[in-house]
């Protein structure tokens, strides 16, 4: 008896909650952290990058405008869902870190553990980031943190699949938009990661997973107008496509969030979580 | 009913006493530029030139920012409870000397002293009495147990209200255990150099508040230099970008308080005194030179005739001139060169069809002025409705419904402030929470405190000052 074919997987893009192929027609080689080949993933052209950004755009309304207590039950579906194909992502995360399963396992629990963390904070961000400011007048006076829009998301190189998670989790789950752009050695966790936020509930267009070249497609996502703020993540290791990217974000005053040395399983605090939000303060008169 | 005439009612002048020439303030010395160079600062009312002061050089910047990195060591090691007190001291010397204050305000910048003594100048002593309790409770801000300064913070400030977005600048600096070196703008230096001598009368130790007089250049050399580690910022979004661009790859921290293009929003059941008063106070206060100002106002489409009279007829109370005097409403365009933009973009606004509207007034014959204008007729793609005037110009625009009152008034690059007028409660909280702007006052309009945290979305600038979100930015968090 011959041994059975296995079924390969066709890697594709993710945006606007459909999963098309990339418009340029084109593909990489991705291979494993020996060099064995695993699959042909999209490579994504610039006009993708567009395409993503007008989806995170269009989604952006709805979900920020959803209930906080909605956006947690839908980070902790991903959660849910993730846990059922544990082990696709162990295997996918041992083949692209060149890890063993049991290194790798950890990192799935951890990135698991994280979309967990992260779903309680859905409701609790206003009330640490917010306040009632006692001014000296007769005036109601109220801040409170919204979401700063579309966020362009440069998943870092050194984790496939906790650190992919550890950027696009704290920047929606308080109501962001993202266009995230996967590890471009070790995008395969990522489009797969996709496959699972489609089925959480989470509306399309909310997370927008590009594969292919981080610096041609940071380029286009840096000098975009209607993004509104950018991770640099992904570009940490090359200082001189980092000064380029902050350079080109300036041009709309994009927030920035600098690369930085990240100890991706250590609790990763607030300052992901604040740094895309904007602090808007309402007043009014009071008076019987 | 007989018309009785105001009659003249001037501050006294004498309060004051401006110096022929001024040095810039380095290490706790007034020092002459290196190479000698200065520059006038006049008033605008008059074009009398009240001073010279000195034109800082790369040299000069150096030598401020190497003071403030040596004062840093023992200042940022003082307990925040001796920090407070000097801070507090500040606010008390301010308060003693607000008239002399104000009055050199309104010379130098040309607004009318009733805002300058009775807005600028309270709110000043405010700030660093707030901030002076925040220097030994950081803890407590919520950016961890034992939150630490930057180190040196390189501060430049716009001309439209110099001291108070020095208060707004230094204050939180030097509660979080910053030094700063500040750059007053070109044409309004005069009060950061009377505020040097309050800290002199403070106490304060040297080297903590450095001051360099000079024009954009001097702002550039500051920003680049590699001895800072933060820089704050408020004036145009033109020149947010250029900072932007200058930092990108260092580890600087920015905070940018830029340009806006606010929409005051008039609904139908809006009251309309109370509204005419709050359209006014948001477009001409301190001569529309306010980033946050209303200068886009949405009136509804059932009230907007009835508005507009209202409107107009308010306008035509507004008294322009004399900055010193008290009955002065509106006072003196900043400079010749802001007067021109102004014009340029007013002419802009007829010329592409909106209808143009000003009260009956005389302008003085000296000086830079501009009457209170406002434009009807006003489409979206109009430049009037699109680019900052900083200028006593209000552009008319209308709408029915309030989903395209909200459309309308986010239709901008900027997101500074904005106004809502309506008796209805559930409506403000929804369009507050629709507005993509920093700063929504509803029923009012143009209001600060310290408490209260300023400062835009999107094209508006990053960061927040005022509150306990201000101190963030002077925090290595």
């Amino acid at each position: 008896m011959s041994e059975r074919l296995s079924v390969l997987k066709t890697y594709k893009l993710f945006v606007g909650g459909k999963f098309p192929r990339s418009e340029s027609g084109r593909v990489y080689e991705v291979t494993d952290a020996k060099g064995t080949w695993l699959a042909n993933a999209p490579l994504a052209s610039r006009k993708d990058a567009r395409d993503a950004v007008v989806a995170a755009r269009k989604a952006f309304g709805g979900w920020s405008g959803a209930t906080a207590y909605n956006r947690g039950q839908i980070l902790y579906r991903v959660a849910e869902m993730l846990e059922g194909r544990r082990g696709q992502f162990v295997h996918e995360v041992a083949d692209a870190e060149g890890l063993s399963k049991s290194k790798a396992g950890l990192q799935v629990d951890a990135a698991i553990d994280r979309w967990v963390w992260y779903a309680g904070w859905s409701d609790k961000t206003a009330q640490i980031a917010g306040s009632a400011n006692p001014v000296a007048g007769p005036y109601f006076n109220l801040s409170a943190p919204e979401p700063t829009g579309v966020v362009a998301l440069l998943a870092p190189q050194d984790s496939s699949f906790l650190g992919l998670v550890s950027v696009i989790a704290p920047a929606i789950v308080t109501g962001n938009t993202t266009v995230v752009v996967a590890a471009e050695a070790a995008p395969l966790p990522a489009l797969s990661l996709a496959e699972v936020l489609a089925t959480s509930d989470l509306p399309g267009g909310v997370v927008n997973v590009l594969s292919g070249r981080t610096a041609e497609l940071a380029a286009p996502l840096a000098a975009h107008q209607d993004v509104n703020a950018i991770d640099l993540a992904g570009a940490g290791a090359d200082a001189e496509l980092a000064t380029e990217l902050e350079k080109a974000a300036a041009d709309n005053l994009k927030r920035v969030l600098r690369p930085q040395p990240v100890d991706w399983p250590a609790t990763p605090g607030t300052a992901r979580l604040l740094a895309f939000l904007e602090t808007k303060t309402v007043w009014h008169p009071m008076g019987a | 009913m007989p018309v009785f005439e105001y009659a003249p009612a001037p501050e006294s002048r004498a309060v004051v006493d401006i110096a022929p020439s001024y040095g810039m303030f380095i290490d706790g010395e007034f020092a002459e530029a290196g190479d000698g160079k200065v520059f006038k600062t006049l008033s605008p009312s008059s074009e009398e030139v009240l001073s010279e002061v000195a034109q800082a050089g790369v040299e000069d910047v150096d030598r401020a920012v190497k003071a403030a990195r040596k004062a840093f060591e023992t200042w940022s090691a003082l307990p925040g409870s001796e920090r407070a007190k000097y801070l507090f001291r500040i606010a008390r010397i301010i308060q003693e000397r607000s008239r002399e204050l104000a009055v050199l305000e309104s010379l130098d910048n040309g607004k009318p002293i009733r805002e300058s003594r009775d807005a600028d100048l309270p709110l000043v002593a405010a700030h660093f009495f707030y901030y002076a309790g925040w220097a030994d409770k950081l803890a407590y801000a919520g950016y961890g147990p034992d939150p630490k300064p930057l180190g040196v913070a390189g501060q430049i400030i716009p001309w439209n209200f110099p001291l108070l977005m020095l208060a707004w600048k230094i204050a939180p600096a030097l509660a979080c255990g910053n030094t700063v070196v500040l750059k007053p703008a070109e044409t309004t230096p005069l009060s950061a150099l009377f505020f040097a001598d309050i800290c002199r009368q403070a106490g304060l130790p040297k080297g903590v508040v450095n001051i360099v007089t000079g024009d954009g250049s001097t702002g550039a050399e500051l920003v680049a230099h590699p001895g800072i580690d933060k820089v704050a910022f408020t004036g145009s979004t033109e020149v947010g970008k250029a900072i932007a661009r200058t930092v990108a790859g260092t580890k600087k921290k920015v905070t940018l308080e830029l340009g806006g293009k606010a929409a005051n929003i008039v609904f139908d059941d809006a009251p309309i005194d109370q509204a005419v008063e709050g359209i006014v106070g948001g477009i001409f206060f301190n001569q529309g030179h306010v980033c946050c100002a209303g200068s886009r106002l949405l009136v509804q489409e059932s009230v907007q005739d009835e508005l507009l009279d209202a409107l107009k007829r308010r306008m035509s109370t507004l008294r322009v001139g004399d900055p010193l005097d008290k009955n002065t409403g509106i006072g003196a365009i900043n400079s010749a060169e802001q007067l021109a933009r102004i014009r340029a973009l007013a002419d802009a606004g007829e010329a592409e069809g909106a209808e143009r509207w000003a009260p009956q007034c005389e302008l003085p014959s000296s000086g830079y002025w501009f009457a209170p204008t406002l434009f009807t007729g006003v489409t979206q793609a109009h430049r009037i409705a699109r680019e900052e005037i900083f200028g006593p110009v209000l552009s008319v625009l209308t709408f029915r419904t309030p989903e395209e009152a909200v459309a309308k008034a986010n239709n901008t690059p900027y997101g500074l402030s904005a106004g809502i007028w309506t008796e209805k409660g559930s409506r403000i909280l929804w369009m507050a929470n629709k507005l993509r702007a920093g700063v929504v006052w509803s029923n009012t309009f143009n209001k600060f405190d310290p408490a209260s945290p300023f400062g835009g979305y999107k094209e508006s600038g990053y960061g927040r000052e005022g509150g306990r979100h201000g101190l963030e930015a002077y925090l290595d968090v």
